[in-house]
This record gives structure tokens, C-alpha cells and sequence, in this order.
């Protein structure tokens, strides 16, 4: 099959490319006004994009569809050559998150119109220019198969996202944005050594088989020679020191700590709270509703695929971190007093659900931990739609100085109420469709045991000890701080208009969720099968 | 009327549909027709629940699974055979409490619309009432567990709502409702933990989660009933009733006729999400099943539901493989059920898990006879009754769950009981009134006396129902009097303020004499409270008594410890709930009034009265729908075990001691207690001239004072709680937050080891390499580090535009390098 043609997929990619070229030829003063409309309607035009992506896709069918594979160039390491190309495509998991992508970020720059940001910081073109980077690089995460350009798309990521932190953050913005750069880079560098190896290994960087190349996942499937793809030569004592001899365990660990910083697991969090509370709306709302999850997707895509023994071998460990992660991340969130961090904290606790459902190495687990990324993008993003709105009008993050919001904004009360109930995974809303399909998956994992799903379920309780303590703080209670602008305790139409999808989405996957399962279920199966007996 | 079913979604979706027009465009409408939307949404799930109970009747105990239009599948993964649909189902149990919820709870709604009378926000008041009426039939009507559980955190959600309601009053009454609010969320969360691990053990023992398969017969027994029928040699029906007292294996199979091996019924219908009856069904799987059970003895577990399985599979040896880990199947089962148990210490307020519902009287006083009295507390006891099959099981396969239940249900009543006894909020007094009572029906199922259970759920929710009622008119009354009183007085006392401030209207010590004031409501009120003490006629006796004797039976006849312990403690618990009941009528009802504005309570409203007349009419007549066998003439008129006959076609393990005759001892002995009780009450606290600060009778004498004082600090549940659970977890939380994860982690962990880590690492290899010796990859780390080093100083420097369009640049080149392979392939295949 010839796959150099141009794709659905690329084209997805490169709208936002399009309209930041657009932008850039647009004058950041005379054109004020219509900066905003551009940046919002190319991130339209990409969401159509990835919904027509969505029509076009045959849910029946395992492996990459609507792919394109260009050979970009040849690298000679040592004595072998080795192919880097352009290789995109989705599965069922990519393209969901291809459309969490694209759904967010409309939602995100409707909710910075008109932000007070822009008045104090100025440089609207170019915030609406790093969004559309920031967009162009994180579908480029999800929907590149090349190992390469995985990278390059990873770590321009970055760079977006340190800007909007870096100029249109909080107080100590520049901390923030250094440090967040720092982490995620230091954890990406063991990854880079990790690609270097397999690709030297393994003779290509695509990971899927293509056009009649085999790639690095098949070749490490298809292996049955004596010991694992990575290690020919079985360990004398593998049962007992599999963990850190072998190179799997190095590759897997390479990767893992790259993405692990990125999700981020416990304890690899601290760089969360800074980058959040200190971030604008839009990037908090970007980070937690997307960034957070490349680095889950990148340990299903990549860790349990090239790395399958190792993914075994580490499965307990990982998922203990996933557990203390969804315990600690929730203690230390219902300890804040700032609305923004307990958010933040908040995300702790619920990637370690991810994080869970991912290493139970089944198909329940798998399937509820890729749906919960979306869940996750969807509350907690709305989330830190609310905090933002209620930041715009009190210029204050503490949450004694709100209360009693609720009766001054009903309508906004009532929002709020219902996205923190997904939060808190109430059956009949997107969250718990997720948590309950992970915890499931973890208790009938053959790597794990009764205790992670016991300890982990006790996390159920605790977000809603956590939310509804920031619920009855901000919205219940006395109104102690009444605006002097009356007219500002009506919510703006973008804001509504920001809300109504992610409304939507709550109530949809909470009441048919089978559509998302369906466009999962082959894709995500046939991994899972990589651990079935 | 095979179709009728087809109707069961609409229980659920005229209260929501009621709820969201409410809720939208309530404030339009105008409190009349808000009323008026919330009634008639719930008047009419109501008429819908009689039809489907003429239904039931109709076919004889029938059982249906409706798959609702339009959302038929639910949390489907093909893959993995996991299914879990929306799925309803119609059986006698679900109908009776259809009928209870709808049925108490339309009066309520009457009710509601003149308690709720002027209050600001009256229309999402009642869009809240009709979105807890959709839950709770979701709760209901559920034909699996997770469903069962969207009800359950569904009705949970509403209680938080409901008890928050006032969260808007003036401080701190205002943020203690919130807290209330609150705490009920969070602790029957603690409660749902237990039922989510219950399901996830319940799917991956049985594959499924649904109760019973579309077209599985109800009331089949099918394991028993093969053994019985082989023991006698006969495939006949056996006479109900008549084998009942000599052994606990034995089954009715002759009401409704479930079991019958025959062609399939009449009138078949093939409607796509249709009915899918349980016997005399015309759907193809049913009768396969039925052809596979008549043919094999025997049912396929493939097409078995959790329970149908629960009786093929337990007691066989098998072991559960769960991957990570093995148990045995029985074992399983009685983990399932004791996860269970916590959630229902949750939802149906029992040791240790009630605390929540004295505090959730902050609600306004509907919410506290429809949430917490009549319907959604006693979920948890409709939960364990559906679940009979494998408690059924456990207990006659050595296990000690009907023994914990029992435990856990009959020292929740004692000890509700007792701290009513030491109440002077009107509203409290029901609330642990009610704790007890749901520990009666509780421990009604531990010793296996389901029916029963049921019985009292019944009975025990038109009656408190009409107590919480009945108390609302006098709180009413009495903040009505006040205001009277106030207008009359203003300018006369200068204290009055002052006084007006600390008066509650709740508190019976400011009542008193109400008699005269509130006939209307006096006597309804009395009804309701004979009928809780027990005391024949009413419905509390019946039911009552009949839990008394299965106790007694159990214990007694059987020799079961569970039925001792359940006889001994309810009878005590008896006796409390008449003394504190009659107590709570002559405070309220009795003597001359004790303030200023009890001396001038009007009685209330017809919206208000026209409930409980009507509630009170039931409370007399409701005991008789499940009189007991050779009851002295009341056997001449009624059918015996109306009730219980009704329910054996959901019910798959009939309780053992259960066709009793009517025990005139027990009843005696009950009754006798009962008004033993409220003598002593009558004595105790009829004309003692009681004012707030002389105290009750039972503290200004010695010997009971301490006893009182116990009972009126609620035997420092909450405080215990508070030091032991609260404080430690807020303690942790602080600790972990500043300590481990802002001071260490944060600060220390990133700023001290990995970042000046780091530095000196770059120092370091900055020096040496100069000379150049280059390494790729650490090199990239250093130069990485240097270049970020700029870039930060950049940005302090103001020179961000100029590093935003290098990387710029950088990008673009980057597109362009990655674009041009495949700009090549286009240009050559254009050429």
C-alpha cells in the first residue's frame, strides 16, 4: 500500500500551522480584534478536521488508519542506515485524543477573550500564535509514529507553553515556566538516548509496519528466539534480576521517566503545582486538559508496545505509584487553600487512575484509563475554566476570599456544581465511567492484587472530600467580597459558550459512553493482548 | 397488559423531565405552576406505579426487563464481553417500593407546596424533589447494580442538595447547613467505596452485573426445588404455607407458578426494546432457558444473572480466578456481601456509618420525611432484600453474615433509640426515631426475615413519613406563632430581640399544649406515633411484630444466636421507641404552652393537613396487607399474607420462618411493653411544669441522670468521630501538603538536590570539556543548560520577542525540513 499521499492526518496536523502563518502576517495592533477570531476559528476548522477524521474511521479495524509515510532521511549509525520519516496515522486511541486535542482548545481560546491578561501583558498576537503552535505540536505528539519526529514534536511542546507561563503567568511566572522547562527537558533526555538505542537496534524509527517496513513493534512482537526481542540472549537470572539488568528495562525506564515527569506520576509532581497556579486560564486549562496526557498516551503508545516484558516486570511498581498518587495527590489537594492548586493537586489524584487502569495491562484497565485521559482533559478542565473566571472577577486565588458565589451567579453555581459531580465521579457523568471501568480492570489484573483496587477506590472517597470542600468554600457561605461592577456577576457569552460544550461531553460519555469505547475497543485490544496469557 | 412494563421508564422520566422544567424555567412559571409541575410529575409516576402493580397482580407475580428507548446500552466493551445496559425491571419488589416512593412521595409534593410556601427559591426546591424521585426510581427499577448505583449517587446527590438548601441563611446557621450538606456526601460516600468494590468483585465472579437476565424465571429455586421434587418423587405443586414450620429447604412454589414447564404463554409480541417477560414470555431466550432448565434440571450460567448464578454456583467448591489472585467462591461471595453491608451503614444510617443523618434534619422538613425517613434511607434495606439469594446462601453455608447484620442492625436500633430518648429538637427525635427504625428493618435481614423487612420499610414510610409531617406543621405552627407573637409585643419588651434571636422553633421545650392549637395535626400525630410504638391496630404493629416473632422463631425454634440476639435487643428497642415517642407527644402535644408563640400556633394550611389526613388513614390500614396466618379474626377477613405472597415472585430465598401463624404471646408481649411505656412516659412527664432550664424529669432525678445526660449528648458520637477520624485527617493532610510535598519535595528535593545538582554537574563538565572532549549526549545536556541559563536571562531582561522569533525561525525550519520529502514526492508526481 503506498502511503506517501497526502492524509487526513497531516492535514489535521498543519491547520494550525496555517492560521499561525496567518497570524504572523497580521499587525498585532490595527488588526486587534480580529487576532482572536482567526486563532479561534482555525482551531475550529481543526476540530471539524478531526471529526470528519472520526467519520472516516473504521472502528472494526486494528492498526493505523488514514496514514502517511514519507522517508524524511537516512541516518548511518554505525553500520547500519536508518530510516527517520514522516510517518502519521491514527489508531482508536490516537484519534480520540487527536479530538481531545482539538476539542479543548477552541474551549480554551474562547475562555482568554477579553481576558484582563491582555491588558496588563499586551502581545495578543503572539499569545494566539504560541496557542497555535501549541496545538500544531500536540496533535503532532499523538499522531506521529516515527520515533524521531516524536521527539521533535514532543519537545516543541515545550516551547509554547513556557512562553504563555513565562509572559502571560502569575506573579512568579518566570520560576514556573523555568522549572516546568527543566523537568519535562531532563526526563525527555533519557528518552532521546532510549530512541537512539532502539533505532540503532532495530534499523528503523517507525514503530509501526509500513509499506512493507517492518517496524520497531512487530519486530519485537514477531520475535521467538530464546529470551526478549531487546535481550537475545536469555538472563541466568531473570526471575530475580530482570528489573535492572536487562536493556528492555533500561529502554522501558527511559521512556517511562520521560513520560512519568510528564503525567506526572508520583513523585515526580512538584514541577505541577507551580506550573499551574502561575499559568494563565488557557494554559492551565491546555496543560491539565492535554499536555498532562501525552505522557500517558506516551506509555501506552510506546512503553507497553516496545517494551512488553519489561511493561510486566514493572507493572506493580508503577501502579503503586499510580495508587499513592491517587491517595497523596488528593490528601494534599483538600489541604490547600489556594483553588487553583487544589485543582492542581486534583489532577495528581486522577492521572494516578490513569496511571492505574494502564499498568493493570488489561483491556478493561487500558480502555477505562484512555477514556479517563478525556474525562480528565474535560473536568479538569472546566475546572480550571471556573477558577479562571472567578479569578477575572475577584483577582484573588485564595479561596476564604470568595463564598457564597452561588447565590450571585446561579447559573454559574449550577455549572460548577455539575463539573466538579464529574470530577468526583458520579455515575451518570463522564468521570466515573472512566474510574469504574480502571478500578475494575485493576482488580481483575493478573499484576496487581486486591489491595491496589481497594486502596485506590478509597480515592473515590477522597475526591469528593476535596471537591466539595472547594465547592462549599467558594460557592456556599457568606458572600464576603461583593463586586463593585454589578453587571460583572452576569457570565459572559464566551464564557457560557466555553461551558456548553464541555457540558455536552459530561452528560454524552456519562450516559452512552459506548460510541468512545467502540472507536477504542480493537485498538486498545489489541495491546491488551500483548499481556494476555 | 403484557405491555404495560413498556410504561416503567416513564416512572423515571416524568420526575426528570418535571426536575429540568423546573429547573429552567421555574422562576418564569411562578411558584403556582412549579407546584403544580412537581405534584403532577410525581402524581403521575404514581399512576403509572399502580398500573404496573396491576401488572404483577395481573399475571400472576410476572416479572419484566425493559430495555428503555434510545439508551438501551450503557458501559458496553465489546472486546471483553462487558455489557452493562440501562435496564429496568418490573418485578413485585421493585413495585412495592415504586409504589412507596411515588406514593409517599407525591403527598409530600402536596405538602411541600404549602410548606415551601414563599420561599425564595420554591421553584428548584421542587426541581430538586422531582430530580431525587427520578434517582430513586432509577435505585428501584434497576436491573443491574451499576444502575442500581447511578440511583444510589443519585439520590445522594439530591440529599446534599436538599439538606444544603439553606445554605444561604444568615451566618453560622447557614454555613452549619452547608456542613451537614457536606458531611451526608462525603460519609455515604465511605458507604459507596463499599458497594463499588461489592461490583467490581460481583463482575469478575459472574461476568455480568445485572440481577436477573432478561427472561430468567424469577422465583425458580431451581437447585432446591429439583432436590425437593426429587425427595417426593413427584413434579407437582405443593400446597403454600402448609410445609413451612418443619425446615428451612423447602419453597413455595405455588404462588405464581413461576416454575412451570410449558409452552410459551399467550400473547406474543415482538417489540424491539419490548418486554421480555419472565415466564410465559415469547421471547426466544426465555424459552430456551426454559427449555434448558426442564430439560436438564439445570440452568446455564451463561444465561444467569448475578443471583440465578449466586444459588447454581455457591457451596460447589469452585474458586474464583481474579488473575492477580484466587478465592474461593464462597468466600467471594461473603466479601460481596460484606462490602455491601458498608454501603448500606451508609445510605440506611446504621452503626457506624449514621452520623450523618441527625445532622441532615437542616433540611427543610419534606426533605426530611421523603429523603430521610421514607424513601432513600431504607435503600440500603431494599439493596440486601434483592440481594437475599446470597445472604440466603452464606448463612446456610456456615458463613456469619446474618449474624454481623444482625449485630449491626439491632445495636444500631438500641442505640438510636436510646439518644432519642434524650432529645429536645422535635426533628432529632424522628431522626433517631428513624436510625433505629432502619436498624430494625436491618436486623430483620440478618436473621433472614426479608419479607418482614419489607413489611416495616412499608409500613414504617407512611408512618414516619406522617411523623416528619406532622412535625413540620408544628414547627411551622410554632415559627407562626412567634411571628404573631412578635408583632403583637414590638415595642413593649426590650429583650424581645435578644430573646427572638436565641428562640427555637424546633426546640419542644418551647412548645407545649399544642393540643387545642393544632387538632388536626395532634391527631394525626398521635396516630403516627401509636402506630411507631407498636401498639395495635396500626401499621406499626404488624409490621413489628412480625419481625419480633421471625426473631423469635429463629431463636427460639431454630436455635439460631443471631435470632436471640435480635428478640432480646428490638424488644428493648421497643420499648424505647414507645417511651420516647410518647415523651416527644406530651411535650409537644400536652400541658399548658411553654411560650409566647406556641401559645399562638395556628394550625396550618389545607395543603398541609389534606397529606397527613391522608397519611394517617394509611397508617391505620396499611398493617393489614400482610396479616399473619390464624390471626384472631382478622384471618376471617383478610387474606393471610397478602404482602408476602406478593413478594415471593421477587424474592428467591423465601425466608425460613416465615409463614407463621400469628404468635399471641409474642404480640402480646410486644403490645403489652409498647403501652407499659407510654404509661411510664405519660407518668413521667404529663403536668411537670417543664421549662427550658429546669431540665427534663429523667435528669433532675439521680439515678436516671446520667443516663439522660448520655443520651442528650448523643453518646459522643460526633466528638469521637471528630478526634478520632476528622482531626487526624486533617492533621495528615496539612502535614503531607507543607511537610513532605511544599518543604521537601518541592523546595528541598527539586530546588537543593536536583537543581543545584545539576548545576554543579554543568560546572563541572564544563570545565573539562573545553578541551574538547565531547560525549553527544551529555554535551546536549550541558549546552541544553547553558542555552536555557539565556534564555532565562532573557526573559528577565526583556528580550523575550528576540528568543520567541529565533525558536520561531528554528520551527519553521524544522516544518519546512520535515514537509520536503514530501513537497518532492508531490512535485514528481505532478511532473
Amino acid at each position: 500500500m503506498d502511503l506517501t499521499g497526502l492524509s487526513l492526518t497531516t492535514i489535521t496536523l498543519f491547520i494550525p500551522m496555517i492560521g499561525l502563518v496567518i497570524l504572523l502576517f497580521m499587525n498585532g495592533e490595527t488588526q486587534r480584534d480580529n487576532i482572536k477570531w482567526v486563532a479561534f476559528g482555525t482551531s475550529i476548522v481543526a476540530f471539524v478536521a478531526a471529526v470528519l477524521m472520526w467519520v472516516n474511521f473504521d472502528p472494526s479495524v486494528a492498526g493505523l488508519q488514514m496514514a502517511q509515510r514519507n522517508t524524511w532521511a537516512e541516518v548511518s549509525l554505525g553500520e547500519s542506515v536508518i530510516n527517520i520519516s514522516y510517518f502519521v496515522g491514527v489508531d482508536g486511541i490516537s484519534l480520540l485524543l487527536v479530538l481531545l486535542t482539538t476539542f479543548i482548545m477552541p474551549i480554551a481560546i474562547l475562555g482568554s477573550f477579553g481576558s484582563q491578561i491582555f491588558e496588563e501583558r499586551g502581545r495578543e498576537k503572539l499569545y494566539y500564535i504560541f496557542m497555535m503552535l501549541l496545538e500544531w505540536s500536540m496533535i503532532g505528539v499523538f499522531v506521529v509514529h516515527d520515533l524521531i519526529i516524536f521527539y521533535v514534536f514532543w519537545e516543541v511542546t515545550l516551547v509554547p507553553m513556557y512562553f504563555l507561563i513565562g509572559i502571560w503567568g502569575a506573579e512568579e511566572r518566570i520560576y514556573a515556566a523555568v522549572k516546568f522547562f527543566l523537568y519535562t527537558m531532563a526526563g525527555s533526555i533519557l528518552m532521546l538516548i532510549a530512541i537512539l538505542y532502539v533505532g540503532n537496534k532495530s534499523g528503523t524509527f517507525s514503530t509501526y509496519s509500513a509499506a512493507g517496513d517492518v517496524g520497531v513493534i512487530e519486530m519485537v512482537q514477531s520475535y521467538e528466539g530464546e529470551g526478549s526481542y531487546w535481550d537475545p540472549a536469555p538472563d541466568e537470572e531473570e526471575d530475580t534480576g530482570f528489573l535492572l539488568s536487562s536493556v528492555e528495562s533500561f529502554l522501558f525506564l527511559g521512556f517511562l521517566v520521560a513520560f512519568a515527569i510528564k503525567v506526572p506520576i508520583f513523585p515526580f509532581h512538584s514541577w505541577l503545582p507551580d506550573a499551574h497556579v502561575q499559568a494563565p486560564t488557557a494554559g492551565s486549562v491546555i496543560l491539565a486538559g492535554v499536555l498532562l496526557k501525552m505522557g500517558t498516551y506516551g506509555i501506552v503508545r510506546f512503553n507497553l508496545t516496545m517494551f512488553p516484558e519489561a511493561a510486566v516486570a514493572w507493572a506493580p511498581t508503577i501502579a503503586f505509584l499510580g495508587v499513592v498518587g491517587i491517595i497523596y495527590g488528593a490528601w494534599v489537594s483538600y489541604a490547600q487553600d489556594n483553588v487553583k492548586k487544589l485543582v492542581a493537586y486534583s489532577s495528581v489524584s486522577h492521572l494516578g487512575f490513569v496511571v492505574l487502569g494502564i499498568f493493570a495491562l488489561n483491556s478493561q484497565g487500558l480502555q477505562g484509563a484512555t477514556l479517563q485521559m478525556v474525562n480528565h482533559g474535560i473536568s479538569t478542565g472546566g475546572l480550571f475554566l471556573i477558577v479562571g473566571m472567578l479569578y477575572e472577577r475577584w483577582h484573588t486565588k485564595e479561596m476564604a476570599d470568595y463564598g457564597g458565589i452561588w447565590k450571585m451567579m446561579p447559573a454559574f453555581g449550577a455549572i460548577s456544581l455539575v463539573i466538579s459531580l464529574s470530577s468526583m465521579g458520579l455515575p451518570g457523568l463522564n468521570g466515573f465511567i472512566g474510574e469504574f471501568t480502571i478500578l475494575m480492570g485493576s482488580l481483575g489484573s493478573k499484576y496487581l492484587g486486591f489491595a491496589f483496587t481497594l486502596i485506590a477506590t478509597l480515592g473515590v472517597i477522597m475526591a469528593a472530600v476535596y471537591l466539595l470542600k472547594m465547592f462549599q468554600h467558594v460557592f456556599m457561605g457568606e458572600h464576603r467580597n461583593p463586586l463593585s461592577d454589578e453587571t460583572r456577576y452576569k457570565l459572559q457569552w464566551n464564557e457560557i459558550a466555553a461551558f456548553i460544550p464541555i457540558l455536552i461531553m459530561i452528560f454524552w460519555i456519562g450516559i452512552q459512553p459506548i460510541v468512545f469505547f467502540n472507536m477504542l475497543d480493537i485498538s486498545v485490544d489489541s495491546i491488551a493482548a500483548l499481556f494476555a496469557p | 397488559m403484557e405491555n404495560l412494563p413498556l410504561l416503567v421508564p416513564l416512572v423515571i422520566l416524568t420526575p426528570a423531565l418535571g426536575a429540568i422544567v423546573n429547573f429552567f424555567v421555574g422562576a418564569k412559571l411562578g411558584e403556582k405552576w412549579s407546584g403544580y409541575i412537581g405534584c403532577f410529575a410525581s402524581i403521575f409516576a404514581f399512576i403509572i406505579s399502580l398500573l404496573l402493580l396491576t401488572y404483577v397482580t395481573g399475571t400472576d407475580g410476572a416479572a419484566a426487563v425493559v430495555n428503555p428507548p434510545l439508551v438501551d446500552g450503557w458501559l458496553r466493551i465489546e472486546s471483553i464481553g462487558l455489557e452493562i445496559p440501562w435496564q429496568l425491571r418490573v418485578d413485585s419488589l421493585s413495585v412495592t417500593m415504586m409504589l412507596v416512593v411515588t406514593g409517599v412521595g407525591s403527598l409530600i409534593h402536596l405538602y411541600a407546596r404549602g410548606y415551601m410556601h414563599g420561599d425564595k427559591l420554591y421553584p428548584r426546591f421542587f426541581a430538586y424533589l422531582n430530580m431525587f424521585l427520578a434517582f430513586m426510581l432509577t435505585l428501584v427499577t434497576a436491573n443491574n447494580f451499576l444502575m442500581l448505583f447511578v440511583g444510589w449517587e443519585g439520590v445522594g446527590l439530591c440529599s446534599f442538595l436538599l439538606i444544603g438548601f439553606w445554605w444561604d441563611k444568615k451566618m453560622p446557621e447557614g454555613w452549619k447547613n452547608s456542613n451537614a450538606a457536606r458531611k451526608a456526601f462525603i460519609v455515604n460516600r465511605i458507604g459507596d467505596f463499599g458497594l463499588l468494590m461489592a461490583m467490581f468483585l460481583i463482575f469478575w465472579t459472574f461476568g455480568t452485573l445485572d440481577f436477573y437476565k432478561a427472561g430468567e424465571l424469577p422465583n425458580t429455586e431451581a437447585k432446591y426445588l429439583a432436590g425437593w421434587r426429587e425427595h417426593n418423587g413427584l413434579a407437582d405443586h405443593s400446597d403454600d404455607d402448609a410445609k413451612s414450620a418443619d425446615g428451612d429447604k423447602q419453597k413455595d412454589d405455588g404462588h405464581g407458578g413461576s416454575y412451570v414447564c410449558e409452552p410459551a404463554g399467550p400473547a406474543a409480541h415482538d417489540d424491539s426494546h419490548g418486554v421480555e417477560s419472565g415466564y410465559g414470555a415469547p421471547n426466544p431466550l426465555a424459552s430456551d432457558i426454559r427449555a434448558i432448565y426442564c430439560d436438564n434440571h439445570h440452568f446455564d450460567t451463561d444465561y444467569l444473572g448475578v443471583f440465578g448464578q449466586t444459588q447454581e454456583r455457591f457451596g460447589t467448591g469452585e474458586t474464583v480466578d481474579f488473575g492477580g489472585f484466587q478465592m474461593a467462591f464462597d468466600d467471594v461471595i461473603f466479601l460481596i456481601a460484606l462490602f455491601m453491608l458498608l454501603g448500606v451503614t451508609g445510605k440506611s444510617a446504621q452503626i457506624p456509618l449514621f452520623i450523618w443523618l441527625p445532622d441532615a434534619m437542616a433540611g427543610p422538613t419534606p426533605v426530611s420525611a421523603l429523603i430521610h425517613a421514607a424513601t432513600m434511607v431504607t435503600a440500603g434495606v431494599y439493596m440486601m432484600v434483592r440481594a437475599n439469594v446470597m445472604l440466603w446462601e452464606l448463612n446456610h453455608g456456615g458463613y456469619v453474615i446474618g449474624l454481623i447484620i444482625t449485630l449491626v442492625g439491632s445495636g444500631t436500633a438500641l442505640m438510636a433509640g436510646y439518644i432519642a430518648l434524650g432529645q429536645w429538637d422535635i426533628k432529632r427525635v424522628l431522626a433517631y426515631s428513624t436510625i433505629s427504625q432502619l436498624g430494625f428493618m436491618v436486623a430483620a435481614v440478618g436473621i433472614g426475615a426479608y419479607v418482614a423487612a419489607m413489611f416495616h420499610l412499608v409500613t414504617h414510610a407512611v408512618f414516619k413519613a406522617l411523623l416528619f409531617l406532622g412535625s413540620g406543621s408544628v414547627i411551622h405552627g410554632v415559627e407562626h406563632g412567634r411571628h404573631h407573637a412578635r408583632e403583637h409585643s414590638q415595642g413593649q419588651d426590650d429583650d424581645d430581640d435578644h430573646h427572638d434571636q436565641e428562640f427555637d422553633a424546633q426546640d419542644m421545650r418551647n412548645m407545649g399544649g399544642l393540643r387545642r392549637r393544632m387538632p388536626i395535626t395532634y391527631i394525626t400525630y398521635l396516630i403516627g406515633t401509636l402506630a411507631l410504638a407498636g401498639i395495635f391496630p396500626f401499621a406499626g404493629f404488624w409490621s413489628k411484630d412480625e419481625i419480633l416473632a421471625d426473631a423469635w422463631y429463629e431463636g427460639f425454634q431454630l436455635n439460631e444466636l443471631s435470632g436471640f440476639i435480635a428478640f432480646g435487643i428490638l424488644l428493648v428497642a421497643a420499648a424505647f421507641t414507645a417511651f420516647y415517642m410518647w415523651r416527644q407527644i406530651v411535650l409537644v402535644f400536652f400541658d399548658e404552652a411553654r411560650s409566647e408563640a406556641a401559645r399562638q400556633a395556628p394550625e396550618s394550611n389545607g395543603a398541609m393537613l389534606l397529606p397527613l389526613v391522608v397519611l394517617a388513614i394509611f397508617t391505620c390500614v396499611i398493617g393489614l396487607i400482610n396479616v399473619p396466618k390464624a390471626t384472631p379474626i382478622f384471618s376471617n377477613i383478610y387474606e393471610s399474607y397478602e404482602f408476602k405472597h406478593f413478594l415471593e415472585h421477587s424474592l428467591l430465598s423465601v425466608s425460613r420462618g416465615h409463614s407463621l401463624d400469628f404468635n399471641l404471646l409474642i404480640a402480646g408481649i410486644a403490645l403489652a411493653l409498647g403501652i407499659a411505656s407510654i404509661v411510664v412516659a405519660h407518668n413521667v412527664y404529663k403536668g411537670k411544669g417543664l421549662t427550658p432550664d429546669n431540665g427534663d424529669q429523667l435528669e433532675r432525678h439521680a439515678s436516671s441522670r446520667v443516663a439522660f445526660r448520655l443520651a442528650n449528648a448523643r453518646l459522643y458520637w460526633d466528638e469521637i468521630y471528630s478526634k478520632a477520624v476528622e482531626q487526624p485527617f486533617n492533621r495528615l493532610a496539612t502535614f503531607l501538603a507543607d511537610r513532605i510535598d511544599w518543604d521537601f519535595l518541592h523546595n528541598y528535593f527539586h530546588d537543593s538536590i536536583i537543581k543545584r545538582g545539576f548545576d554543579s554537574i554543568a560546572k563541572l563538565l564544563g570545565q573539562p570539556f573545553d578541551l574538547g572532549i565531547i560525549d553527544g549526549a551529555v554535551n546536549g545536556v550541558a549546552w541544553l543548560v547553558q542555552r536555557l541559563a539565556n534564555w532565562m536571562r532573557g526573559m528577565q531582561t526583556g528580550y523575550v520577542r528576540l528568543y520567541a522569533v529565533v525558536i520561531f525561525i528554528g520551527v519553521v525550519a524544522v516544518i519546512l525540513l520535515m514537509l520536503l520529502p514530501f513537497i518532492q514526492t508531490m512535485l514528481q508526481s505532478g511532473s
